[in-house]
């Protein structure tokens, strides 16, 4: 039974996109670590899905999908960006501040 | 000898995910990731999930992992320029969160689950002979989760129009 050790390598794999979420200022890269740990998260429906059924496996899938829209969208909100502000680093960001 | 694969393939996933958010190239950082999103593949093979592992390879580390190298490329961020990671006390942040965050997961993780909606053990292997690796997944999804199936497609469509009109330049 490896439920223990997979929940365990997946808080690792969590806390590393957490980490490089807040460490990182370039916005690709913040990017890859929200994937991460969304990556993070699939692991740990796969190892409860092997003592619970297969509707986690079923789940998992449902993740990839909105992961592969959120990358499509979130990589095109990017480009727009870039071409306005020749940048990614997301201090320079601050459209959006009261 | 399963456990052995597991544990290898688990510290090279950790090892390669920390040097993702640590490297100053985002190329470098794009590539660290695929390796540890088959990495990942691996452990979904061990943890009696080859659908789901071949959907890691396909979709993530091929579909996903490509786009973001296409867009790394096109904004030509492939030279390491001076370093994004934030000062020390942006890292110390980071660190005492993962820390605290690790502790919380840490804790959950000898949590069973209650004895009464546990399977057999070795019941998803058992599954798998059954009704092959696909058919475990898709006897699922194609009843009790039909119209979550159906809502995903219209997801996606919107997320590829959405795409064309932010990344376009005149429409």
């Amino acid at each position: 039974m490896l439920l223990g050790p997979a929940l365990a390598v997946s808080a690792m794999l969590f806390s590393i996109g957490v980490g490089g979420v807040l460490l990182r200022r370039n916005a690709i890269v913040i990017f890859m670590s929200v994937e991460l740990m969304l990556n993070a998260v699939n692991l740990t429906f796969v190892a409860l899905a092997q003592q619970l059924g297969p509707q986690g496996q079923v789940i998992v899938f449902f993740v990839m999908a909105v992961a592969a829209a959120e990358a499509a969208v979130g990589l095109a909100i990017m480009l727009a960006i870039y071409r306005h502000r020749e940048t990614l680093d997301i201090d320079e960001f601050s459209l959006l501040r009261g | 000898m399963t456990e052995l694969v597991f544990w290898v393939f688990a510290g090279l996933a950790i090892v390669s995910a920390f040097l993702c958010v640590t490297r100053r190239s985002p190329v470098a950082a794009a590539l660290w990731l695929i390796l540890t999103l088959f990495c990942l593949a691996a452990l979904y093979v061990v943890l009696d999930a080859q659908f789901i592992a071949a959907l890691q390879v396909l979709v993530y580390a091929g579909a996903i992992m490509v786009l973001f190298l296409f867009v790394i490329m096109l904004l030509n961020l492939g030279r390491a320029g001076p370093s994004d990671l934030r000062g020390w006390s942006g890292r110390l942040t980071a660190l005492g969160l993962g820390a605290v965050l690790v502790a919380e997961l840490w804790a959950v993780r000898t949590v069973l689950p209650a004895e009464h909606v546990r399977l057999p053990a070795g019941a998803m292997a058992r599954l798998a002979e059954t009704q092959g690796a696909v058919g475990v997944i898709t006897q699922s999804l194609f009843r009790e989760y039909l119209i979550s199936f159906e809502v995903t497609s219209m997801l996606l469509l919107a997320a590829i129009v959405g795409a064309v009109v932010l990344a376009k330049r005149k429409l």
